[in-house]
Parts: C-alpha cells; sequence; structure tokens
C-alpha cells in the first residue's frame, strides 16, 4: 500500500495513481477498480464511463505543470481529488498550480502532490494547499519520513508571509 | 538600518537549523548531489573552483558595524583574511569549508545576516540605491519597500523552485542608482495624480548571454497593492518560463518571445485574482517595517562648514579626494562618503579583514553606524558630518581605503573571474591589474574624467559589461584567454546597452587598447564633455577603427624587432 503525509502523519493510503499514457491512448486505457487518479486525459476521454466513480468519491485526476486551469477549472471543482505531478522537484509549476486552485479557484477537496516528492519540500508544499504528500516511491524509510515530519523548520505550520497573509 | 523582530530572527534560525541538518544528511550521503544542490544554493553556497564559495546576503546594501565586525571575524577564521563585495551589493568568501558552512550562518544569524536566496532559482537578495534615505535627489525612501520585499520573498513557497534566478531591485530617486533596467523586476517609487505612493513597474531585463533593457509594464501600481501584482507576473513566468534550456529560463526570453504587451496581458488576468490577496500590504504594515529603520538623529548643522572649506582650500589631495568620492546629502551640512576599495593593485571589491574592522570603527566614529555597499564594489558611509571630513579621510587613507577615484577609469567593477570562479572562461583580476598599472597617474585619471569600465570574465556578465562605458567580456578561444570590447553602454536613467567594437583581443592587448579608446576620446571631446557623452556624439566607429590600426601596427613593430620604437 502507498504510503502518503496527511496532516503531518505519515500514513496507508489506497488510492492508486494510473500513470502515463499518450492521449491516443487516454480513450481505450483500462481504469481499475477501487480508488483511482487518472491522467486528465483520460478523465477527459472517458468521462461519461468515469462520473459516477468521481460522484462517488473513487475517482481523482492528476494534473501536470503545464495544464490550462482556466479551461478546466469548473470541471474540476467537484472531483473528489486533484493531484499535481511533480516530474522533477526542481519543476516548481506544481506550486503555482496548486496555489490557483486553491485561492483562485477555490478547490476544496483533497489536493496531492505525487511524483518527485523530497521530504525537503514538503513544508513549501503543505504551504502552498496541498493536503496530502506522497514522497517519491522508495525514496525514503520510515526512519527517514519520520525525521523529516519532526524537523524543525518542516512542518512547523504556516509561516507568517507579510505577517497577516499566513495560509 | 532594519532592526529584526522577532519573526525575523526565528525565520533566519531556522534556516540555520535546517541548513545545518540538510548539512549533515548530504554528508552523511542520505542526500545526493542533485538533491542537495538548490538547498546549498538556497543558502548562498556554491562549489567552486578551489573551494566552496560562500555568499552572505546584505540587503539592498545596508550594514552596521556589529555586521561588518563579524565579516571580519569570518574572514580571518574561515577564510584566507579577506572577503569580495559582489556587483549585487553581497559579500562573497571564497575559501570556507564546506563543513563550517553551518558554524558560519549561525555566527551570522547573531548579527542578523544570512545567505538566504543568494543563489538559486528564486527571488534573489532586492538590491537598491546606496544612497538610500539620505541621497539628495531622492522623493521616497525605497528602503522600507525593499525590506517588504525581502520579507516576502524568503522562502517564498510557491516561488522557490522558478525556471531561473529572479532579481529585484527598487529606485525612489530622479537619477536610478540601483540599474532597475537591467533587473528581472525594477521597481521605481512614483507619486500618483493624488501624490500617492506606487510604482512603476519594468519587467524582462537583464544581462548574462542575452542582454536586454526590461520594459514597463505598467506605469503605476498602488502601494497596497504592489506584491500582488509582482505575485502575478512570478505565476506567469513560473507556469510558463522555459525549463527546457537553462540559457533561455530568464523571465526576459519569456517577455521577448511573447512581447511586452501579451505578457502584460496574462500577468493582468492574473492580477484580477491576486489583487486584494494575501500578500496586500496595509498602512500599518508599512509603519511596523519603517519604524524599525531606527534612523540616526543628526543634529542640525549649517549648511556650510567653515573649517571644512578652510581644509579644501589649502589641501589639494583632500580636495581631489571630495571631488571624486563625496556625495550631496538630503541634510543641510551633512555628504556622503564613498570608502574606494578599488586601491591600485588590490583586486576591486575586495576587502581584508583588518579592513572589515576599521570600517567598522569609521562608522562608529564618524557616520552614525550606518555603512552601505554598492554595485560598484565600493561602500558607502552615509551621514558624515562636513566638519569630520578631514579627519575621516586622514583615517581612510592610512587604511587604504580613501582612493580618489571614484566614478575614474580606475574604479572599475570587476568580477572575480578564472582566478575563483568555475562559471568564468577567463581571468578578469589581471586583466583589472595591467589596466590600474597603466593608468596610475591621478592627475592623468582626473583629467580623462568619469568614465565606467566594466570586466566580466564570461557572458554571465556579473560584472555588467553590457552597461559599462566600455565593457570588457572575456571568452575563451581553443583554451586561450580573449577579450571582447564594447563601448557605449550606460547604466542609470539611460540605461543602454554598449555594442562590440569588434573581433576579440588579446589579454596582452588590454591597456594599449583602452589606451586608444582613452586618447581618441581625449582627441574628440568637447569642453567637460564626458567619455560616454562623446562617445554617443561621435559614434563607436572612429573610436573602433583606431583600435584595431593601432593594434595592427604594434603586431607588426613585433614581428620587425629592428622597428624604431614609436
Amino acid at each position: 500500500m502507498p504510503q502518503i503525509i496527511k496532516n503531518g502523519r505519515i500514513q496507508g493510503d489506497e488510492w492508486k495513481v494510473l500513470r502515463g499514457v499518450g492521449n491516443d491512448a487516454a480513450a481505450t486505457m483500462a481504469v481499475p477498480a477501487g480508488r483511482v487518479i487518472v491522467p486528465l486525459a483520460v478523465w477527459q476521454a472517458q468521462r461519461p464511463q468515469l462520473a459516477s466513480s468521481a460522484e462517488a468519491g473513487m475517482l481523482g485526476v492528476w494534473l501536470t505543470g503545464d495544464t490550462d486551469l482556466a479551461a478546466l477549472a469548473d470541471d474540476l471543482m467537484a472531483l473528489p481529488l486533484i493531484a499535481v505531478d511533480f516530474p522533477r522537484f526542481t519543476d516548481g509549476r506544481g506550486y503555482s498550480i496548486a496555489t490557483q486552485l486553491r485561492t483562485r479557484y477555490g478547490y476544496a477537496g483533497e489536493l496531492r502532490a505525487i511524483g518527485d516528492v523530497l521530504c525537503d519540500q514538503f513544508s513549501f508544499m503543505i504551504r502552498c494547499g496541498f493536503s496530502t504528500l506522497q514522497p517519491c516511491e522508495e525514496r525514503y524509510n520510515r526512519v527517514q519520513i519520520d525525521a523529516a515530519l519532526t524537523r524543525p523548520g518542516d512542518f512547523s505550520g504556516p509561516f507568517p508571509r507579510n505577517r497577516r497573509g499566513t495560509r | 538600518m532594519y532592526k529584526y523582530d522577532e519573526y525575523d530572527q526565528r525565520t533566519v534560525d531556522e534556516r540555520v537549523t535546517q541548513f545545518a541538518d540538510q548539512t549533515a544528511r548530504y554528508l552523511a550521503g542520505e542526500l545526493s548531489d542533485d538533491e542537495y544542490r538548490p538547498l546549498r544554493r538556497q543558502n548562498g553556497l556554491y562549489i567552486q573552483r578551489h573551494a566552496p564559495m560562500l555568499r552572505i546576503a546584505i540587503p539592498y546594501g545596508n550594514l552596521c558595524p556589529a555586521q561588518l565586525r563579524m565579516l571580519g571575524h569570518i574572514a580571518r577564521t574561515y577564510d584566507r583574511g579577506y572577503g569580495h563585495f559582489s556587483t549585487r551589493q553581497n559579500v562573497q568568501f571564497n575559501w570556507p569549508n564546506l563543513e563550517d558552512v553551518p558554524e558560519i550562518l549561525g555566527l551570522l544569524a547573531t548579527v542578523q545576516m544570512h545567505a538566504i536566496q543568494t543563489s538559486g532559482n528564486c527571488i534573489r537578495n532586492v538590491t537598491a540605491d546606496p544612497f538610500a534615505g539620505v541621497a539628495a535627489d531622492e522623493h521616497i525612501d525605497p528602503r522600507p519597500w525593499c525590506e517588504i520585499v525581502r520579507q516576502w520573498s524568503t522562502s517564498h513557497p510557491e516561488f522557490s523552485f522558478l525556471p531561473r534566478k529572479f532579481k529585484i531591485a527598487i529606485n525612489g530617486a530622479a537619477q536610478d542608482r540601483a540599474i532597475i533596467r537591467v533587473h528581472d523586476i525594477g521597481l521605481d517609487l512614483v507619486r500618483g495624480p493624488d501624490g500617492d505612493t506606487g510604482f512603476r513597474v519594468l519587467v524582462g531585463g537583464g544581462l548574462g548571454r542575452t542582454p536586454i533593457i526590461g520594459e514597463e509594464i505598467s506605469p503605476f501600481v498602488p502601494w497596497q497593492q504592489i506584491l500582488n501584482y509582482c505575485e502575478a507576473i512570478l505565476r506567469v513566468y513560473n507556469l510558463h518560463g522555459r525549463r527546457d534550456n537553462l540559457h533561455k529560463a530568464r523571465i526576459k526570453i519569456l517577455v521577448k518571445s511573447v512581447g511586452v504587451a501579451e505578457f502584460a496581458r496574462q500577468v493582468d488576468a492574473e492580477f484580477v485574482h491576486t489583487r486584494d490577496g494575501l500578500s496586500t500590504l496595509t498602512q500599518a504594515e508599512i509603519d511596523r517595517v519603517a519604524d524599525r529603520f531606527n534612523d540616526p538623529v543628526l543634529p542640525e548643522l549649517p549648511a556650510e562648514d567653515a573649517g571644512y572649506a578652510a581644509q579644501l582650500a589649502a589641501n589639494k589631495a583632500f580636495a581631489n579626494w571630495v571631488k571624486r568620492n563625496v556625495r550631496a546629502h538630503k541634510a543641510p551640512g551633512y555628504v556622503s562618503v564613498v570608502l574606494s576599495l578599488k586601491k591600485i593593485g588590490a583586486a576591486p571589491g575586495d576587502i581584508s579583514a583588518d579592513q572589515f574592522d576599521a570600517v567598522a570603527d569609521l562608522a562608529d566614529q564618524y557616520a552614525f553606524g550606518e555603512v552601505r555597499s554598492t554595485h560598484e564594489q565600493n561602500l558607502v558611509l552615509a551621514s558624515v558630518r562636513q566638519a569630520d571630513l578631514f579627519a575621516l579621510w586622514e583615517t581612510a587613507r592610512s587604511l587604504g581605503l580613501a582612493t580618489p577615484n571614484i566614478g575614474l577609469l580606475t574604479d572599475m567593477i570587476v568580477c572575480p573571474g578564472a582566478d575563483f570562479c568555475a562559471l568564468a572562461n577567463a581571468r578578469s583580476i589581471p586583466i583589472a591589474h595591467a589596466i590600474q598599472d597603466r593608468f596610475d597617474d591621478l592627475d592623468y585619471l582626473h583629467d580623462i574624467g568619469e568614465i565606467e569600465l566594466n570586466i566580466s570574465g564570461c557572458m554571465n556578465a556579473c560584472a555588467h559589461h553590457h552597461v559599462g562605458h566600455i565593457g570588457v567580456l572575456g571568452v575563451d578561444k581553443s583554451g586561450e584567454e580573449w577579450y571582447q570590447v564594447m563601448l557605449g553602454g550606460d547604466q542609470g536613467n539611460q540605461a543602454v546597452l554598449g555594442k562590440v567594437i569588434g573581433p576579440s583581443l588579446a589579454a596582452a592587448d588590454l591597456p594599449d587598447v583602452i589606451s586608444t579608446l582613452i586618447n581618441t576620446y581625449l582627441d574628440c571631446r568637447h569642453e567637460e564633455e564626458r567619455f560616454i557623452d562623446t562617445v554617443h556624439r561621435v559614434g563607436i566607429e572612429s573610436f573602433k577603427t583606431r583600435v584595431y590600426v593601432e593594434r595592427d601596427a604594434r603586431l607588426e613593430g613585433r614581428k620587425r624587432p629592428d622597428a624604431p620604437n614609436h
């Protein structure tokens, strides 16, 4: 079972991330049963079949850094979970995607960071509005994750920015 | 100068603890080189030619004596007895051990200093006019705004992994001394129609591989909204700036590729949503920051001090120094003093541990404890009584800090170059020394007058060679050091990029090339005309022609050793 970080704790999680497909395969890609996070293209191509699953809280969608939120936001707001993929931890687009989802579009569901999610960036992600983090698979052992969660400077809560504007 | 509150101190202390832990994990093999690199860079640590280089932030160039003494202590204890002022008002140490860096950062935190965001793909240390708060031509003091930008940008969660580095500069004077037009964002403090404060915003300036002068994106953003507006700019950049090519990743490339009008449209579309957002500023917030500046109370003085006037008349060396190194102050009876870090024989911008201490003493004794670093790599004592100038000059002279060359040819801006920097293609300090040796006659330097010579060891342009009246750029030609020469660049309100005069030149030729350029100017100049004004009036062609004609004649002379010397 994948491990995620939620509310400052590491815990098991049922969601499966359905990884990469080219656009042409999106329409035919098999979506397994259970809680699944599908690529945006699969959601768009198979929406009629997947809508009931989304309504039941069993389907999430993951976005890439080049997603045009302005065109899609209405469509995504009702989803129980949106994930944002970090292809490399140095690719910071996901921070702006998350910030926009929370502040501009008012997304209130679960917002998850996936991909190259490293513990030295946890606090940035939380502060941009991610509610769950899925650390890079097999990158850390349990001791390292526990250390990251108790480390000073990380997870010390929203930091004062401009003293009033905390999030 | 700004005094930290508990939040500022906690931020810096937590960053020290965090970096010590990150470094320990790196040394234990838990963090890979790739994972550690952005973490150390965001704490100012580069891996350089000889050792790590630690770049310490001097926010908008403001320093107090306790900080200078700490820098002296660090130079003495962890380095080889000196430091180097960079062209972004920061200070660099070239010889610390990686293992010592957390300890150095801990010491810096005790004097309200840090190395946060002096490197890395994040919002860098904000720069400003070194005469901020005291300049005679200032309409709005930029320092509180700089400090607000510093606090806002520190560990900004959304903008810590940008496509590339991001530099902001703020000006509040009639004459821009912060080169805001070559920054990613340049903020020009202006008054609106009702006299209210706001910012003219420039975007997409920068030097480096693709030099571009920034363009205006908004004529007036009200002060309450300035951070929201900057967030809109940064968000558009963070999402759409190129990440596939390091050399095309700066915001200037994005602005150029879509055009400033389209870029402005995208920013405005974002600003609709960030306006009145979390980073909206209030008067209470501005007051909170401004009140912590604790500017010295300057006793009222007559506009002219009689003793000072007599000293000026009696001592030519003193008068020369005053003419070159002293600037007008907004308060009657006071001046600002530039301490030259451009002594002949020294590497421009270098300062010894003892000089750090000595400048601290000078600031305590004569300058109400206020020191500034300049992007020209000198130091400024912000407020000095006219009556104290002579004594100050005598002490500064004995310390090697009173070379009367500010604004003259030997006041060069020079990057560390290939002697220290791993990025450089060529050395810059030996070139500077050769030119210093050629132009060591002070009377001649004063006759040549104001001129800016900037020497960069590679196209990253740390010495801002594109905006030097004469710019020199080191290039690598099959393993040999060659130098491209530019002419006609300028900083300030009329910032303009220089033009390359022709094929690159050998290191040995450079002092002669500079001589040719100076001689051409002296032959062409009108009375009281500065070098740059002559260049712009007559054009670079005649300078260029003469450089290569004389160079070829020298080459010919070297081939025929029996040729008569001329």
